[in-house]
């Protein structure tokens, strides 16, 4: 093996998983408030669609990337009126998200699938990923509002308790990871591809959801956690090309074995559980009146 | 002295209940004003208005003779309103620094709310490791925390809900020379309590209310508890009385050497139990909530599968690897403390809490099938004999008012014949009528020749019905003291650790 394949396969790597790193901060974000979108999927294809279609249309970039990032404010938007104001259950309403995304895209890009288009350079936003996940971490470590996004997720009656708008926070933090999906399918359509094609993301988002957890819930942990799931993926090509025989479906299935390890790591000893994951996830918040 | 708050016509109800009904009273600038009541008396609703956590139907707050909209907490806190809670607003994974930031109204650099906070520290005798997680506090220290949180705020007016529920003696009296301190140099306490003593120890006025409505508003100077005990009730509750100088023989159940080993920090371990307790005896565990209480009453249970040693003998047999439903087939019976959704499925009807916790007897079942009749009966006996108020056996668990419900599980546990009952927090949260019964009905079980251990945190309680008591400290449990010839200092001594 010599240097210059090295190179190209580390620079495969660093192209195919930046969308990993944007999904997978904002659910970050949203789970540390206490909130769990399972829409992910959904919402990475809406912003891919949007994105691509605008493109096509006005031929701007710039026009094309706000509409991509309004998608994911107003889907993420219409999430968090569901569960935080109608109080629905979040599993279900993130997955009636990741469904109806599925569909939106599919029916939006029909007439688009396999319009070509000129790229963007993938490097600008491995780099803002780079930024974005020392930001997230920072925010979350050493600012107020983040000590508030956190207290939100750990208990969110004693946060409202002390004078916090817990529904408010938590619709910042929805829309945040709202936006940060809608890039990941920006990035995938617009960089990556750069294409349009139905369901061109391909699990992306679950994979994402499964990293929060490896994660736990850890900006730089996240970053790592995601260039070994986008290396695995990676492998998987390149080890057929050196007459290594096994079947692709076993490297895609990595991810979630490797997710499924560190649950059971980290679920098998209730502190580091409790040290870890935002304690009120997933629990709906229901003011006192 | 100007009065700093009033009340006008607050009413509030909730489905069922008015706990507010046409509340008005006046509070006068720093003073200790107490607010007394019973459970379900209204008080924490009137507060949790004041600090803008709950939404009053109607009526108005005045500060200051000013009308005050107060419609959420940091509307409260704006106005110069802390409160500190009874179930602590603290975050257990967050350092205590990040918790006081959390609190502050301003934002401040970490460098100078350090100081800020050793500032209020040094001046009121507080003990706080700003870098020290919440989850490894002391409920004590953890009530520390809330009150240099709202201090920080330089607040006007502090609300504080049941403060001394979780205290050792000596732990109340400090607060309470704080709480005078804070006073003199300019602060007004709204300070409630169920506690008669206390109230007249500590307050200036005390506003007494009852299912919802204000009784009166009075000083304090010319009551005692019993004339304040008659204003908050309506009625006059005799007090339960333990028979003396028994001399008890046949050991039922004995505790041996007991420790357990488990290695997560959110539990405590139990230290080298001994217990030994007697036919017909009623052996009472104090101390403060959070000292081993529920890891103690899981072992005796047998719910959660703790390694531990040592060993557990129940009329001589050991039974340290039977199940619950084994040890509830010897005669063994519990009361555990939490009523609904542990010793009672609120969903379910009082006659299908009775199978739940009765299916190990062979009566109640036809073959494979729930003999219905015979449950229902039960059910009847149970209602008729311990005077629980309700239309019916088929009313759900959780319609039941807390004293009701509590005299119906003790009354169920009781009438499956136990010869040992073990009872954790019996009367907590449960109105006089009730207390009062339920600690006769213990007192008067006992002389029939069953053995009761009571674990509770309700002093009084223990001192009034129990022949010996021991105190429970971070999991060591002190050697029994005899009720009778009591020394209230030692025991006091024993609820700080002080063992002999």
């Amino acid at each position: 093996m010599n240097i210059e394949l090295i190179i190209g396969i580390l620079n495969i790597v660093l192209i195919s998983t930046t969308p990993l790193v944007f999904a997978g901060l904002g659910e970050l974000v949203t789970e540390k408030s206490g909130v769990l979108n399972l829409g992910l999927e959904g919402l990475m294809l809406v912003g891919a669609v949007t994105g691509f279609i605008t493109l096509v249309l006005t031929g701007n970039y710039f026009y094309s990337l706000i509409l991509s990032i309004i998608s994911g404010v107003i889907l993420s938007g219409i999430f968090a009126f569901l569960v935080l104001n109608l109080m629905t259950n979040q599993i279900a309403t993130g997955l009636a998200l990741t469904i109806f995304g599925i569909g939106l895209s599919a029916m939006l890009g029909k007439k688009f699938s396999g319009t070509p288009i000129e790229g963007l350079s993938p490097y600008y936003f491995i780099i803002i990923s780079f930024l974005l996940v020392f930001s997230v971490s920072y925010f979350l470590s050493k600012t107020k509002s983040g000590l508030i996004v956190r207290a939100v997720g750990e208990n969110h009656n004693s946060a409202y308790a002390l004078g916090y708008n817990v529904i408010k926070t938590r619709y910042l933090t929805i829309i945040f990871g709202g936006v940060m999906s809608s890039l990941a399918g920006y990035y995938i359509s617009i960089c990556y591809a750069p294409m349009w094609q139905e369901g061109m993301t391909a699990g992306r988002g679950w994979i994402a959801l499964a990293l929060v957890v490896f994660a736990t819930w850890k900006p730089w942990r996240l970053l790592v956690g995601a260039y070994i799931f986008g290396g695995v993926a990676i492998m998987q090509m390149n080890l057929q090309a050196f007459g290594v025989e096994l079947p692709g479906q076993f490297f895609n299935m990595m991810p979630y074995i490797a997710t499924l390890i560190v649950l059971v790591f980290i679920s098998s000893n209730k502190v580091r559980l409790k040290l870890s994951a935002p304690s009120c996830l997933n629990i709906p918040y229901e003011k006192n009146s | 002295m100007q009065s700093i708050v009033e009340f006008k016509n607050i009413y509030k109800s909730y489905p069922g209940v008015l706990a507010n009904d046409d509340v008005s009273f006046k509070i006068k600038e720093q003073t200790i004003h107490a607010i007394l009541g019973e459970n379900g008396a209204g008080k924490s609703t009137l507060v949790k208005i004041l600090y803008g956590h709950v939404t009053p139907d109607s009526g108005e707050i005045l500060i200051n003779s000013d009308l005050a909209m107060i419609n959420s907490p940091s509307n409260a806190k704006n106005l110069g309103i802390n409160m500190v809670f009874q179930h602590f607003s603290l975050f257990e994974s967050l350092t205590v620094a990040e918790n006081l930031i959390l609190g502050m109204n301003e934002k401040i650099p970490l460098s100078k709310l350090k100081e800020k906070s050793k500032t209020i520290c040094d001046k009121y005798g507080f003990n706080l490791n700003l870098n020290s997680p919440i989850s490894s506090l002391s409920v004590g220290q953890r009530q520390s925390v809330e009150i240099v949180r709202s201090l920080l705020n330089n607040p006007k007016i502090l609300i504080m809900d049941e403060p001394t529920s979780v205290l050792t003696p000596d732990e109340i009296s400090k607060l309470f020379k704080i709480i005078k301190k804070l006073v003199k140099d300019g602060l007004t306490v709204i300070f409630i309590s169920h506690k008669l003593e206390e109230i007249i120890n500590l307050s200036d006025y005390v506003t007494i209310m009852r299912n919802g409505k204000v009784i009166s508003t009075i000083s304090t100077q010319n009551e005692d508890p019993e004339t304040l005990g008659y204003k908050m009730l309506g009625y006059k509750v005799s007090k339960a009385k333990q028979i003396s100088g028994i001399n008890f023989s046949q050991e039922i159940f004995r505790i041996k050497n007991l420790s357990t080993l488990s290695k997560d920090p959110f539990t405590i371990n139990l230290n080298q139990i001994d217990l030994n307790l007697k036919k017909g005896q009623i052996f009472g565990i104090a101390g403060v909530a959070g000292n081993g209480q529920k890891e103690l009453m899981e072992i005796l249970l047998n719910e959660n599968d703790y390694e531990f040693s040592g060993d557990i003998f129940f009329k001589d047999s050991n039974i340290n690897n039977l199940s619950t439903f084994q040890r509830k087939s010897l005669s063994i019976s519990y009361v555990t403390e939490e009523r609904l959704g542990h010793s009672a499925v609120p969903e379910m009807s009082l006659s299908e809490n009775i199978f739940l916790s009765m299916n190990h007897k062979s009566e109640f079942k036809k073959g494979d099938f729930i003999n219905f009749e015979k449950i229902n009966s039960f059910a009847n006996d149970v209602i008729k004999n311990f005077n629980v108020d309700t239309p019916s056996y088929n009313v759900k668990a959780g319609k039941l008012s807390g004293g009701n419900l509590q005299k119906f599980i003790i009354g169920r546990e009781i009438m499956s014949n136990p010869e040992l009952l073990i009872l954790s927090q019996p009367t907590w949260g449960i109105d006089a009528g009730s207390e009062a019964f339920i600690k006769q009905t213990i007192i008067e079980l006992s002389q029939k020749g069953v053995s009761i251990i009571i674990i509770s945190h309700d002093l009084d309680e223990l001192l009034e019905v129990c022949h010996k008591i021991s105190v429970l400290y971070e999991g060591s449990l002190s050697r029994p003291l005899n009720v009778e010839n009591i020394n209230i200092t030692k025991l006091g001594k024993y609820m700080g650790g002080l063992f002999d």
